[in-house]
């Protein structure tokens, strides 16, 4: 041989051949039943666990826009109430106020009504009164005029004695 | 960012892998004179032989040595003209362990660790010989499928484990060991140097990166079952670079083949000078890929080798103090290097995939 060459670097067909059938049966068999599935269930953690770690950020949040609402609400409920007191005092208020208006204008009323009852009913007694003097003094008259004409003390007698019967209450 | 890291990334592998073949080559020049001078000496002598010795450990064989005299044979497979032939490695070594004929449809003989065709004479028949396919079970062959087995065991263990925790619980035991090297070969290698199209590759990616792996590390086990060297063996190197370069080019885009052969953006001129120049980088990069597992892994198990051959070298127990501590620092870096390697192989071909199907969008880039 022109060059010779070291024994270490001429492969060996033998080897060759074994190792290609060996590297073969292993990428198949190991492809298909370890790789693959070892790959699959790594790869299904790690999603798992990513989604995992982004649902409890996702919670994380929804639970602080629950406690910023809680406290919103909490806000709101307590200007509620103090304005529903606000109101009801206002309303009470208001109402003490229409009830006293009210009470004032109908006593102003009725003593009005009163007065001119006592008005009515003494310009009626008046009248009456008068009347009644007018139908007396007729009456008086009358009877007055026919004893005058009988009798002259007894006519004054008589008159006394109508006087004395008229009283004047 | 990225391409600057990963610049940086791919320039110092190349520098390391650089030094390391810089560094095998020096060991292979130092070694080279001390054996024809261990080969005077040790013939004269009849004793130790420092290339024979880290090269009977380096190459492959077709009986896996366990220790002393002890060997376990391994079955020979043989076709030739005549037909498939099977029988024992026992039948090629005699009582002594020297080479021994072996009457089958030839006369078959090891000569450097090579099964040869013996003629009538005796002597090598070269023509029959180059006929032969040798596709034994060698010591090589049987820790691949050693590895195979431990990957089948390991991972289809690991999957079904999967299946019984399910995907709410977290992993355990040998589970959790390995998905920390799964997520990073996905993260780190395949995400980052593929893109979007990442997981079709995956299963590639994966097996080609766990059997380097389990390769380097069992050639660090220096006893039976390690101890054999199938990632620094060119013939695997260069299987795993062609499936790279298989997967590369078909999937390849029309956009990767125009770049190499037509670069857009350019003179008519610059285009012609470019495509053999790219062409020819279309097969430089598996060989890189190749050249470099081999050498790494080959240059590490030498070193090693040959600080453990100094204690023969000198026939002294004191030597011990010197090689047995540097040998320790060099394994563990070779376990440094059989992940790196492991991870620098994915990782290149993992680059090489996305350079392949990657989106040019050279309207705008390139002028």
């Amino acid at each position: 041989m022109l060059l010779e060459i070291n024994p270490l670097v001429l492969p060996d067909i033998g080897l060759v051949f074994w190792n290609t059938i060996a590297f073969l049966i292993l990428l198949i068999v190991l492809g298909k039943f370890a790789w693959k599935p070892i790959l699959k269930s790594i790869s299904e953690r790690e999603t798992g666990i990513a989604d995992a770690i982004a649902s409890a950020e996702k919670v994380k949040a929804e639970m602080a826009g629950l406690v910023n609402e809680n406290e919103a609400m909490m806000a709101k409920a307590r200007e509620e109430r103090s304005l529903m007191i606000k109101e009801a005092k206002e309303a009470s208020d208001k109402m003490i106020a229409a009830a006293k208006d009210k009470a004032k204008s109908e006593y102003d009323r009725i003593v009005a009504e009163a007065q001119q009852a006592i008005v009515q009913q003494k310009n009626a007694a008046l009248t009456d009164v008068k009347n009644q003097v007018g139908s007396l003094v007729i009456e008086v008259a009358t009877k007055v005029l026919g004893r005058e004409l009988s009798n002259k003390a007894d006519q004054e007698n008589y008159i006394q004695q109508l006087a004395e019967a008229v009283k004047l209450n | 960012m990225g391409m600057a890291s990963k610049s940086i990334k791919s320039l110092l592998v190349v520098t390391f892998s650089f030094f390391i073949l810089l560094f095998s080559n020096h060991i292979h020049a130092s070694e080279h004179p001390q054996p024809e001078q261990a080969n005077t000496e040790g013939h004269a002598k009849g004793d130790f032989n420092v290339t024979e010795t880290i090269l009977e450990h380096i190459k492959d064989d077709h009986s896996w040595h366990l220790g002393g005299h002890l060997s376990l044979p391994l079955p020979v497979i043989l076709y030739t003209e005549k037909g498939l032939e099977v029988f024992s490695s026992a039948h090629l070594v005699d009582e002594h362990h020297a080479p021994a004929v072996y009457a089958g449809n030839f006369n078959y003989k090891l000569v450097e660790g090579k099964i040869k065709i013996l003629g009538e004479d005796g002597s090598i028949n070269t023509l029959a010989s180059a006929k032969l396919w040798d596709i034994s079970i060698t010591k090589n062959v049987a820790a691949l499928f050693l590895t195979v087995f431990i990957l089948l065991l390991v991972f289809l263990k690991v999957a079904v484990a999967y299946k019984n925790t399910g995907v709410k619980n977290a992993p355990k035991g040998l589970q959790s060991f390995m998905e920390p090297i799964i997520l990073f070969v996905r993260d780190e290698i395949a995400k980052t140097n593929i893109g979007h199209k990442y997981e079709r590759y995956m299963p590639f990616l994966l097996t080609i990166f766990f059997l380097i792996l389990i390769n380097n590390f069992l050639g660090l086990v220096p006893f039976f079952p390690g101890g054999a060297n199938v990632s620094g063996n060119i013939a695997f190197t260069m299987t795993l670079a062609v499936c790279v370069f298989v997967v590369v080019n078909l999937s390849a885009n029309k956009n990767y083949w125009q770049h190499i052969f037509w670069m857009p953006g350019m003179h008519w001129s610059m285009k012609l000078f470019l495509a053999p120049i790219e062409l020819i980088g279309v097969f430089t990069k598996p060989i890189s890929l190749m050249i470099r597992l081999f050498a790494n892994i080959t240059a590490g198990h030498i070193l090693v080798l040959s600080l453990i051959c100094l204690i023969f070298i000198f026939k002294t127990v004191v030597a011990s103090a010197i090689a047995v501590p540097f040998a320790v620092f060099i394994g563990l870096i070779e376990l440094l290097v059989a992940f790196l390697q492991a991870y620098i192989f994915t990782m290149l071909s993992a680059m090489y995939i996305g350079m392949a199907i990657e989106e040019h969008h050279h309207e705008t880039a390139h002028h």
